[in-house]
């Protein structure tokens, strides 16, 4: 076990901390801070021309090999990306599901017409992604997907109906994945095809979710006939489930650091407030400030060992992390907790009608999200009972 | 940046998991139990001449085997695990510990040679008897007589204090309300009476010293680089992350007897594993556990940074009390857990759920607990 990164990874985080400090100025000053979770809707545009501003220093898609246009960089060097853009305070990232989601499955299970046709625009910042796999039945039971999609000879297309929920910047975006049926007898996670759908189109409607914030980050989508060509089919029709699963693989990566720090400077938030309105002398608040701190530390190392963890070698997750989804999303809802009760009686008071959240009650509200979306707390605990200590499955039901 | 296991280290964890798991079963342990020593002399005496385990960390230029804070770190994991009676931890985490870091190259030269030799175990006396784990707690004084150094004083929760032979005690100038120095001397030095406290944890000892009048020569002062009070500070952060390991360690072995428990018994013609109440319990076990093992690896690796002079070391302070707090509430959370998940069976003498569930309560206290070590936290951040 060694600690310290190599004296070349300290050289790449100089050079990403300078670029940022250089790039991150001017028009995008004021996006500093911003379009993090709980902030998504704000900025979009401007956003979207940062990620163009990231693209032409060669900063987006860091991870990737260098045969698909990405930096090819190490483990270690993505773990210092992630850290320095939010250390940097730079904005939540509009393509994050591209360079993300997208983009690992493209490379791992697409063509090469596919990837020569949307890694591109993921690469230089002009395109963006949504995830088409929630719906109204299908939450937790996610292989309950009902929205099917059937190939029409005469077009050459498949069609697309159904609708998701709880789709992320749908709004914003050029494209979504979706998983649909694709054999109409099929049940669970047989028969599903994994699709890649243009957004601006006749078939689709996209309908904002009035959030408890007040705001709109996710949607509702409507597919009515959507079209798909027959070449946006990833893996074939039935294999959807496989690529939908491996994709949730890329989910937990190195970017889990990057989370972390922007973790870090709403508890460094919350911990100045504390300093400034006096809570920090309430011993209950000092043993409440130690304890986050003391678990968001930890979260980091187990970070650590995540990443540099020996492979359990049947591609299951290490039990380190196999918890850290429960983990993390506890953790934050605990902060928001403890932000109001630093903030006292002035939680409530918000900057202007009608409903304009400061930072931290707009986190604290926001939050709630965490131990729900991506598994619920509950799931998770199904997950981490079955996968790590091998005890029995959940019975399923008859309805 | 490697933050995993190397393969010798691995080894060297698997080793000691199989040789403990032989000579440290419940029969055993209960054997041990029931002495007033506490522990196994015979096994002791194995574990110094085949194993190596009380030179693991000592340099080879005193006779150790010259391995790290890390291996140290693995090792009472396993011992954690299999709830080891031995003086181990006093006279490697805590002796060995004070030397390395408070004793001069003469003195170094004099005591861990004896140590490694395995003739000689040792511990830690600085508490005056309060909830305090700090330079704070010694009440202990010492003055100068001539050549000599005169200790007068008392300590209590010395862990295996009236079984060791050396013992390394923190004394505070006769006068002088700050300055801590600290001093070696052989147990049996006239005007040191020593007696057993029994406690609630049978599984490992604690002692009470008195010191009357003791007359030691100034050679015995521990006169390395540091100063007394920065000396302690580091040696009982050292000592915590090793009790941290060993809280992992015994976290995870009522965890896997949880499961196994659960996966076993029967009721309503399904096991009680089977039952979402028990699993999703068993989940959170599970989540404690392996929060509790990244915060010990973690300081760990501080740990041995702080050995080695290396900057990182810093953090010596900061990554003892993540630890020892998380660590801490973990395990006895987990083993309250696991007695409630065993049932009645969890409450007898005869399963050894009781005897994790008592090391729990008291590796808890001992160093100080979670508030105790969360108050610390927050004085670095808010003060």
């Amino acid at each position: 076990m060694k600690l310290s990164f190599s004296a070349e990874d300290e050289q790449f985080r100089q050079e990403v901390a300078s670029w940022l400090r250089d790039n991150l100025s001017g028009e995008f000053e004021k996006l500093k801070g911003r379009g993090g979770p709980g902030d998504e809707h704000s900025f979009p545009q401007e956003r979207k021309v940062w990620e163009q501003k990231l693209a032409q220093g060669k900063w987006t898609c860091v991870g990737w090999p260098q045969a698909y246009g990405g930096r090819g960089c190490s483990i270690e060097q993505q773990v210092i990306f992630f850290e320095e853009y939010a250390r940097a305070r730079a904005p939540g990232r509009m393509g994050h599901i591209g360079e993300g989601l997208t983009g690992p499955t493209l490379i791992a299970y697409g063509t090469q017409a596919q990837r020569d046709k949307y890694l591109p625009g993921i690469l230089d910042g002009t395109q963006f992604w949504c995830q088409g796999y929630s719906e109204p039945g299908a939450g937790s039971d996610l292989a309950n997907v009902k929205t099917r999609a059937a190939f029409d000879q005469a077009s050459g297309k498949w069609r697309i109906n159904g609708q998701k929920v709880w789709t992320s910047l749908a709004h914003e975006s050029d494209y979504c994945f979706v998983i649909a049926r694709t054999d109409p007898g099929s049940v669970g996670h047989k028969g599903l095809g994994f699709f890649l759908v243009e957004m601006d189109q006749p078939g689709i409607q996209v309908r904002p979710i009035e959030q408890i914030t007040g705001t709109s980050e996710f949607n509702e989508v409507f597919f009515d006939d959507a079209e798909c060509s027959s070449e946006d089919i990833v893996g074939e029709p039935g294999e959807g489930w496989k690529v939908a699963m491996g994709l949730l693989g890329f989910e937990r990566g190195v970017s889990t650091l990057g989370q972390q720090m922007l973790f870090q400077n709403e508890f460094d938030e919350v911990v100045r407030l504390a300093r400034s309105n006096g809570a920090a002398s309430d011993p209950v608040i000092r043993q409440r400030i130690a304890r986050a701190h003391t678990e968001l530390k930890i979260m980091r190392y187990n970070s650590m060992r995540m990443l540099s963890g020996q492979s359990t070698g049947d591609g299951s997750l290490q039990k380190e992390a196999l918890i850290y989804k429960l983990f993390w999303a506890t953790w934050h809802r605990s902060l928001g907790e403890l932000a109001m009760d630093v903030m006292g009686p002035e939680c409530e008071i918000l900057d202007a009608p009608p409903y304009a959240l400061n930072r931290l009650q707009s986190m604290y509200l926001f939050v709630r999200a965490d131990t729900i979306y991506g598994g619920t707390n509950q799931i998770q605990r199904n997950i981490i009972a079955e996968r790590g200590l091998g005890m029995p499955k959940e019975p399923r039901g008859t309805l | 940046m490697e933050f995993a296991f190397t393969q010798e280290q691995e080894m060297i964890r698997d080793t000691a998991a199989s040789f403990l798991a032989q000579v440290s079963d419940s029969a055993a342990v209960r054997a041990a139990m029931a002495t007033e020593t506490g522990y196994d002399p015979a096994l002791w005496s194995r574990i110094c001449t085949q194993m190596y385990w009380q030179a693991i960390h000592v340099p080879e230029a005193y006779g150790g085997m010259g391995l790290g804070y890390v291996e140290v770190v693995a090792m009472m994991e396993q011992m954690g695990k299999h709830l080891l009676c031995s003086p181990f931890f006093s006279t490697v985490c805590m002796g060995v510990n004070a030397l390395l870091i408070a004793a001069n190259d003469e003195q170094k030269a004099q005591w861990l040679p004896t140590i490694c030799e395995g003739n000689t175990t040792a511990t830690l006396a600085f508490n005056g008897g309060v909830n305090r784990w700090d330079t704070t707690a010694v009440t202990a004084t010492w003055r100068k007589e001539g050549d000599n150094i005169v200790l007068n004083g008392s300590y209590r929760y010395v862990i295996d204090g009236h079984t060791a032979d050396l013992l390394i005690v923190a004394a505070r100038q006769e006068g002088e309300s700050s300055d801590i120095a600290l001093f070696v001397l052989p147990a049996q030095t006239p005007g040191v009476t020593r007696a057993w406290l029994p406690t609630m944890d049978q599984a490992r000892r604690q002692a009470s010293i008195a010191l009357q009048e003791v007359t030691v020569e100034t050679a015995a002062m521990l006169s390395g680089a540091d100063s007394g009070n920065a000396a302690l500070t580091r040696i009982v952060d050292l000592a915590a992350i090793a009790l941290a390991a060993e809280q992992v360690g015994g976290s995870q072995q009522m965890l896997d007897a949880t499961v196994a428990y659960t996966s076993e018994r029967v009721q309503f013609n399904r096991t009680i594993a089977s039952y979402q109440a028990v699993k999703h319990k068993a989940a959170d076990m599970m989540l404690q556990v392996e929060v509790a093992r990244s915060a010990v690896y973690y300081a760990a690796c501080v740990a041995q940074e702080a050995l080695s002079g290396s900057t990182l070391g810093a953090e010596l302070p900061e990554a003892a009390s993540v630890a020892k707090s998380y660590c801490s509430d973990a395990y006895f959370a987990v083993a309250g857990d696991a007695l409630q998940l065993f049932g009645g069976v969890g409450f007898t003498w005869e399963y050894d759920v009781h005897l994790y569930f008592k090391r729990a309560k008291s590796s808890e206290h001992m160093l100080g607990n979670g508030a105790y070590h969360r108050e610390r936290l927050a004085a670095m951040l808010l003060d």
